[in-house]
């Protein structure tokens, strides 16, 4: 009875699900861009400062030290959510294949551990460790972000080009015929075809996500008058690492593209929308698929640009949606629309990069124009943009499928019948965190703009609390 | 003891050191909570910030360890558990939320009322969870999980036995934390906090041993299979453990704190330790064990050669955190006032 009062009528939601794993999913990977980018930043901040004796770039670091602490909490209770998730929503995928794909899970899990380690050494090591030592402690926050980023990526990979494993029928308790997971090897499961890709596209993702958010918070002090050497360094360290993932990702995204081809050919179909397999296919920008064809798109003039794409060869053939029956296919203009949102905003990143190299090359000195300031502004929520669709490309074109050709993900879902209510209280819980974490972030930043180094914590009213000088005035640490 | 056994043994090993870990961090939060009002809390709040902050995630992570090494070593087991206790777990998950961002939006909050509330967001959520994990485990001893998890998502988790595990767990963290602020506040040279803390200490000692002497009935009615296991071949471990605990409360009342610490850790971990070797070869009690729900082999190798590796790369780097925060190398510092450094405003 109190179950039905409280949660509806009895059934499971597989939608619901969806959208929790999704929104979950999709705000923790914007906090784990800035785990595995920003202690790269710092490192090169903090060094530039020992090096060169610059009281600014030291103080750049330390600064983006208590903004990472700040994020790295977020990155860490949100992941831990996730991993609760896994079991919550998708027992059926864990209970299958968990021993296939846990070894991953394992090596992020140790990855994870030397991350969480050296952060807290990291941050709380300022001007108590000596300084060289203090900032070689990043190093293994980079390297373990990286090997993390790796072992997780390596799980969803293996959902896509699942290996590393045989199915064998057995007769279960009941006298059904199940499939059983047999002969695993968790090593091909590791190392599939799909992680090498995957995993590089989303590196540079990361560092373009990072890059350009944290050079369009300089760009918008610019903006506001404030152009001293702070602010120009605090742009240009993070533009470098954005500048530089931007024209190689383009590169990587083509060849991940390009395994489509051969492993997950209806994925390629929804992302073409096309409907029939075809021979010389040409690409098509922007309009919607009406179950047939591409309506009110935009034909690009080189014809077979898409099959040369996805085959190397203008007259190369790509399988159509039609080799499928209909509930094996993807919703295609989810992922045709994500794809093309991450293709555009990539191309456009380009330019941006372009601009800036170009810039340094003539000049020895990033552009200073407005309009370059106002596109770093942009830039930064464009990439996270970028990210987002990337992921619902990959994942909603996978579909109907969890593990592609072998777990339906409505055989995988839980059947708890209150998924309604735990996403409605994700979302809840999730805005308070963003509230509060942009909260205390800003009132960081206006602090440090009013003059103080170090930021006190007021545990009591017998701390003077000092009022806070909104005005935009130069501080020169 | 074969393959499994061993993954089965490492898991439980990552049970211990969760529960004593990040059992004095939920515990600090128990206390920050009691602390008292924003004039007296102060001192308090400083010196857990002083004391959790460089360490609490890194303690956070043996959980993960645990999940990663349940859902690979026994996937069956993970999923019928996730199943059948979605409940208890989305408030587990919630709780992690709501600590890990209270605390650390706490420490850089600019003003009383929002350090106020991030403080609460993080004190209330460390009660509930090491609540709802004590639950958890409850649930899983006295055999309410079935293998295809079709156990009852309401009724399977708050048995007596859930209630046992929920009020010990409170209590443990509380009687960790409280020893580890004394011995941390002895140190700082805050004798006020030390005396504190040290009473506390030997107060939540004692109610942890009537607890656990309380609890033996209803685990007797509830839950037999581990109520055997406890009195048999458990034995030993309860033995250890309320010894620990008497010298606990000994070193307590003579201020040997550093002592004290010891004898509450083998305390807690010897509890722990003892519902594993209780409910062996169980993982989920009377309904599937160790060797049942076991994962292909290939895996289990490749899970324990990981752990080869974690112990060669992680506990190196973890003793080194430990001996950073223990020098007071890490962390605010912390003055006999409870002032610490950093309200220094440098205009
Ligand atoms: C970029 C790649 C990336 C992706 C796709 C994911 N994560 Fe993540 N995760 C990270 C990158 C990351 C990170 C950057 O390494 C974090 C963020 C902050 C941190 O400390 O580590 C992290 C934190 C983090 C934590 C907390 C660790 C701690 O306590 O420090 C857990 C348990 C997970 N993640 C689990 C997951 C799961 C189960 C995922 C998918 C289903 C997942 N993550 C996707
Ligand atoms: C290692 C990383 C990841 C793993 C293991 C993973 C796993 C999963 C699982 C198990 C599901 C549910 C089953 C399904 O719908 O197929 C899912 C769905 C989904 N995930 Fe991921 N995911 C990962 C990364 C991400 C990220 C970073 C995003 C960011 C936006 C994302 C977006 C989505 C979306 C949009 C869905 C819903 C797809 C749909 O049902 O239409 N995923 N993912
Ligand atoms: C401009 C050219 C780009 C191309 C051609 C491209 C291509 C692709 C393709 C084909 C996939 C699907 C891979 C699969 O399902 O296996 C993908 C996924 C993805 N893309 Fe892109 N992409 C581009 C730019 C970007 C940018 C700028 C970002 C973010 C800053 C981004 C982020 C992602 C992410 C996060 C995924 C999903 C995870 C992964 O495969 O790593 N992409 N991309």
């Amino acid at each position: 009875m109190l179950q039905l009062l409280l949660f509806g009528a009895a059934e499971s939601d597989l939608l619901a699900a969806r959208n929790q794993m999704a929104l979950t999913l999709g705000y923790h990977i914007i906090i784990a861009c800035f785990g595995v980018a920003f202690p790269a930043m710092i490192f090169v901040a903090h060094r530039r400062g020992i090096r060169n004796d610059d009281p600014v770039s030291i103080e750049l670091a330390r600064r983006w030290s208590k903004v990472a602490a700040v994020l790295f909490a977020i990155g860490a209770v949100t992941g831990t959510v996730l991993s609760f998730e896994m079991g919550l929503l998708w027992p059926g995928l864990m209970s299958q294949y968990g021993d296939v794909m846990g070894l991953a899970f394992a090596l992020e899990g140790i990855s994870f551990f030397i991350e969480a380690i050296f952060i807290g050494i990291y941050l709380y090591g300022w001007d108590r460790i000596p300084p060289r030592v203090h900032s070689l402690m990043l190093v293994p926050i980079m390297i373990a972000g990286a090997a993390g980023t790796f072992f997780v990526l390596s799980v969803n990979a293996w959902m896509n080009a699942p290996t590393g494993f045989r199915l064998e029928e057995v007769v279960g308790p009941s006298g059904t015929v199940e499939q059983s997971v047999v002969d695993v090897d968790p090593l091909a499961a590791i190392f599939n075809s799909a992680v090498g890709l995957q995993y590089l596209h989303m590196f540079l993702a990361a560092y373009m996500v990072v890059g350009f958010c944290v050079a369009g918070v300089y760009a918008t002090a610019m903006l506001r008058g404030r152009t001293d050497r702070y602010h120009r360094i605090g742009l240009a360290i993070p533009l470098a690492f954005a500048c530089i993932a931007a024209p190689i990702q383009p590169a990587i995204g083509h060849f991940a593209g390009q395994r489509l081809t051969d492993e997950q050919p209806v994925k390629l179909a929804a992302i073409e929308g096309l409907a029939e397999t075809e021979s010389r296919v040409s690409a098509v920008v922007g309009g919607y698929f009406d179950g047939e064809r591409i309506v009110g798109g935009v034909e690009l003039p080189v014809p077979g640009l898409a099959s040369f794409m996805a085959t190397n060869s203008f007259g190369g053939e790509l399988t159509g949606l039609n080799e499928v029956p209909v509930e094996d296919q993807p919703p295609v203009n989810v992922v045709r629309f994500a794809f093309q949102t991450m293709v555009g905003i990539g191309s456009a990143l380009v330019v941006l990069a372009a601009w800036a190299g170009f810039g340094y090359w003539r000049k020895r000195q990033l552009p200073q124009s407005v309009w370059f300031l106002r596109l770093l502004v942009v830039a930064g929520p464009a990439a996270i943009v970028a990210l987002e669709a990337g992921w619902i490309t990959t994942e909603v074109g996978r579909q109907p499928w969890v593990v592609h050709g072998l777990l339906r993900t409505e055989d995988a879902v839980t059947d708890a019948e209150w998924i309604w209510l735990s996403l409605s209280v994700i979302v809840v819980v999730y805005a308070l965190v963003t509230v509060g974490g942009v909260r205390v972030i800003r009132s960081m930043t206006r602090r440090w703009r009013a003059g103080e180094t170090h930021l006190a914590t007021p545990y009591g009213p017998s701390q003077p609390l000092e009022s806070v000088d909104d005005s935009p005035g130069l501080v020169d640490v | 003891m074969d393959l499994a056994d061993v993954v089965a043994l490492v898991m439980f090993l990552g049970i211990i050191a969760y529960a004593v870990f990040a059992g004095a961090d939920f515990g600090s939060g128990i206390w920050d909570l009691g602390a008292g009002n924003a004039e007296d809390g102060g001192p308090t709040r400083r010196l857990i910030d002083h004391a959790i902050g460089p360490v609490w995630e890194a303690n956070h992570v043996w959980l993960i360890f645990v999940l990663v090494f349940l859902w690979t070593g026994f996937p069956e087991a993970f999923g019928a558990i996730m199943s059948t206790l979605y409940v208890p777990f989305s408030f587990v998950a919630l709780g992690i939320i709501f600590r890990g961002c209270g605390f650390a939006f706490r420490k850089f909050a600019d003003d009383l009322n929002s350090a106020r509330l991030f403080g609460v967001a993080f004190a209330l959520s460390s009660l509930l969870t090491p609540f709802f994990l004590g639950m958890i485990a409850g649930a899983i001893a006295s055999g309410r999980v079935p293998i295809d998890g079709s156990g009852n998502r309401w009724t399977s988790w708050i048995g007596p036995t859930s209630w046992v595990g929920g009020l010990l767990a409170v209590l443990t963290c509380a009687f960790l934390a409280a020893v580890f602020l004394a011995a941390d506040a002895e140190r700082l040279g805050h004798e006020e906090l030390t005396e504190r803390f040290r009473r506390r200490a030997f107060v939540t000692a004692i109610i942890c041993g009537v607890a656990a002497i309380g609890g033996v009935a209803p685990l007797l009615l509830d839950a037999e299979t581990l109520a055997d296991g406890l009195l048999g071949k458990g034995v030993g471990f309860m033995i250890v453990s309320g010894a620990s605990g008497l010298a606990s409360i000994v070193l307590l009342h003579k201020s040997r704190l550093a002592a004290a610490r010891l004898t509450a850790v083998t305390a807690v971990a010897a509890v722990v330790g003892g519902w594993g070797v209780a409910q062996y070869p169980w993982v989920l009690v009377d309904h599937a064990t160790i060797a049942e729900v076991a994962g292909d082999s290939a895996t289990l190798w490749g899970l324990l050669i990981s752990f080869g590796v974690a112990a060669v790369l992680v506990l190196p780097s973890l003793a080194y955190l430990y001996l950073l925060t223990d020098k007071s190398v890490l962390g605010t510092e912390f003055n006999k006032h409870g002032q610490d450094h950093e309200s220094v405003v440098v205009k």
